[in-house]
């Protein structure tokens, strides 16, 4: 079943032609790889697939809806979350309101009733309270919750930013550079973690990583991107080993 | 589970203790009144004090918890004072009990601010920094100067209003005019006690503490910190920009019901830009998201001026030197370092005096 279908999405900024006819099909329950040189565009694919810039041309197709062209917070809704190569958390929040705005439309209650605490307030709190602090035990998370996020180390930050986009029940997860400036041992920890949250949540991902271990060793497909659009698409082994993506990534 | 409770009583707490310190200081003054040994200077100046808190207050919402410069808000507390007054005077003779003409003049005053803000802020809250202060500045200053120049009057026919002047009202005779241009309203009734002032301030606090720590605050507290990462969990960023800039200026037409029946005649030049860049300094001072501090700052900052009367001339120049070095204390970081160790030392020092008792 095709979870995600993409058709000739393109953008240009000026006269760059960031992204050019970029067409991928993501099934459901795949693990999906975006690789690519610097500046090839993957990041600039993950704005179009979430709203942040509408493209000049092409389909976003999520579970059989259409969803071009929608906001940002549509498009979230609709089923997609993301985190962000350069981390974005409610930094003077703390960790676990951090989740909590991640469930802010899964649960609900008037602002009427938050003033004034009337009883589906407390009702509410209490079940979101629960969910998040199920979501932080995932990631190891939940004895930190009442920090402030901007005190949690860098890694931990990383961590944070997934679980608050699992917070709004997604069924695509992007992830943008979900390992970058971790040391070895973090990364072999965040490949676990993507492993259990695959399942335990039914996911489909697809995530940028510069990575070469990561990607290899937990992505299903890979995508090559470069200079926007396609270099390469496929199984792992073959997309690695192809004399393209090894001059595209390496030089001559 | 347990820190869970923690966090509850953590936020719990610390409103407990500001709602204290409130109740404290009002049985204070309220002693010090019926013994007579507060001074008539002071008196005068009790209900004052709330309604800078309640400004202070409902101002630190857009500023602290949304984090966008506002610099109109003295407008919103404009329109409900002249709305308030309207109302009462109006009703003056129709209602006699006290109670719920003011009460009403309070809904009223706060509905007619919260809808202006609903308006203005659906317009200006598209802009950010500089540009949204900008022009929050120019709705003060434009709510300011029609006021200036609006006359309303009512006889048997009905409400009359003009722009120009109060006999092209063409009121018949024995037609009263409510508002009258630049010499604004008089003869409202006095209703605002310190008592219901006290009351309103609670009331103003209890409601943006509930609202800070619910599912709403946090979206509002989510669009301060990154607004792209709210849009990215599904956080609708204009509806909370404008709930919490219309609910900031609600409580600001509170604050302006309370000025109007406090005061003899209420004129619309009073709210210029320099009455919100004082909230301002209110909320800053304070500190930006700390509700406690900027009723402490109101007040401390209201008393001020009016005990430096004896410096004459150089009284804003002290004042504003009593700012900066306020501002100093507060938030740089050696004194805050300096601050830390001078409350832990006396923390120590009654640690070991309790232990000598014993």
């Amino acid at each position: 079943m095709e979870m995600l279908k993409v058709k000739n999405l393109s953008i240009s900024f000026g006269g760059l032609h960031a992204v050019d006819s970029f067409s991928i099909t993501v099934n459901k329950g795949e693990l999906y790889g975006l690789i690519g040189p610097n500046g090839a565009g993957k990041t600039t694919v993950f704005n179009l697939l979430t709203g942040v810039y509408k493209p000049d041309m092409g389909q976003i197709i999520l579970d059989g809806k259409n969803i071009t062209g929608l906001s940002p917070v549509e498009i979230n809704k609709a089923g997609i979350a993301r985190t962000f190569q350069n981390i974005r958390l409610f930094k003077n929040l703390s960790v676990l309101d951090n989740v909590k705005i991640g469930l802010h439309n899964n649960y609900n209650y008037s602002t009427i009733s938050g003033i004034f605490r009337l009883p589906s307030y407390f009702r509410t709190e209490k079940r979101m309270n629960e969910k998040a602090y199920e979501i932080l035990e995932v990631f190891g998370l939940d004895k930190e919750a009442d920090i402030l996020s901007a005190n949690l180390p860098y890694g931990k930050q990383r961590k944070l930013e997934i679980a608050r986009a699992l917070a709004t029940n997604p069924k695509l997860l992007l992830l943008d550079e979900p390992a970058a400036g971790m040391n070895p041992a973090e990364t072999e920890e965040l490949m676990e973690t993507i492993t259990i949250i695959r399942k335990k949540y039914d996911l489909t991902i697809l995530l940028i990583e510069h990575d070469m271990k990561l990607v290899a060793g937990i992505c299903e497909k890979i995508f090559v991107l470069n200079f926007g659009t396609e270099l390469a698409n496929g199984l792992p082994q073959d997309v690695l080993n192809n004399p393209e993506v090894i001059k595209a990534y390496l030089g001559e | 589970m347990k820190s869970k409770m923690l966090k509850i009583n953590k936020s719990a707490r610390s409103s407990i203790i500001t709602v204290g310190m409130i109740l404290i200081a009002y049985i204070i003054c309220q002693a010090l009144i019926v013994t007579g040994n507060m001074s008539n200077l002071l008196q005068n100046l009790l209900v004052s004090m709330c309604y800078y808190a309640i400004m202070a207050v409902s101002l630190n919402l857009t500023v602290g918890f949304l984090g966008q410069l506002s610099l109109g808000h003295a407008g919103f507390m404009c329109l409900g004072a002249f709305a308030g007054a309207i109302f009462s005077k109006c009703t003056v003779n129709a209602i006699q009990n006290t109670f719920i003409r003011f009460t009403l003049a309070i809904l009223l005053g706060a509905v007619v601010a919260g809808l202006f803000g609903i308006f203005i802020g659906t317009v200006v809250l598209r802009l950010r920094g500089d540009y949204l202060a900008i022009v929050t500045l120019a709705f003060g200053e434009i709510i300011k100067n029609v006021l200036n120049v609006l006359y309303i009057g009512y006889d048997s026919k009905g409400i009359h209003l003009s722009m120009k002047d109060a006999i092209s009202l063409n009121l018949e005779d024995g037609g009263i005019v409510l508002v009258k241009g630049a010499q604004g309203i008089s003869g409202t009734p006095r209703d605002a006690t310190f008592t219901v002032s006290v009351i309103l301030l609670l009331i103003t606090y209890l409601i943006i503490v509930n609202l800070v720590n619910s599912r709403s605050g946090r979206a509002i507290m989510a669009i301060r910190d990154n607004s792209i990462a709210a849009e990215s969990v599904g956080i609708n960023i204009t509806k909370y920009k404008i709930l919490a800039f219309s609910i900031s200026a609600a409580l600001a037409g509170i604050a302006g019901v309370l000025y109007s029946h406090n005061i003899a005649t209420v004129q619309s030049s009073k709210f210029g830009y320099n009455l919100s860049i004082m909230i301002l300094v209110f909320v800053v001072l304070g500190g930006m998201g700390n509700l406690r501090g900027s009723i402490i700052s109101a007040v401390l900052l209201t008393l001020l001026p009016e005990y430096l009367r004896f410096l004459r001339d150089y009284r804003m120049l002290i004042y504003s030197i009593v700012l900066i070095v306020m501002m100093l204390y507060n938030w740089a970081p050696a004194c805050v370092a300096w601050r830390n160790k001078l409350s832990s030392n006396l923390a120590a020092m009654l640690k070991k005096s309790k232990k000598e008792e014993l």
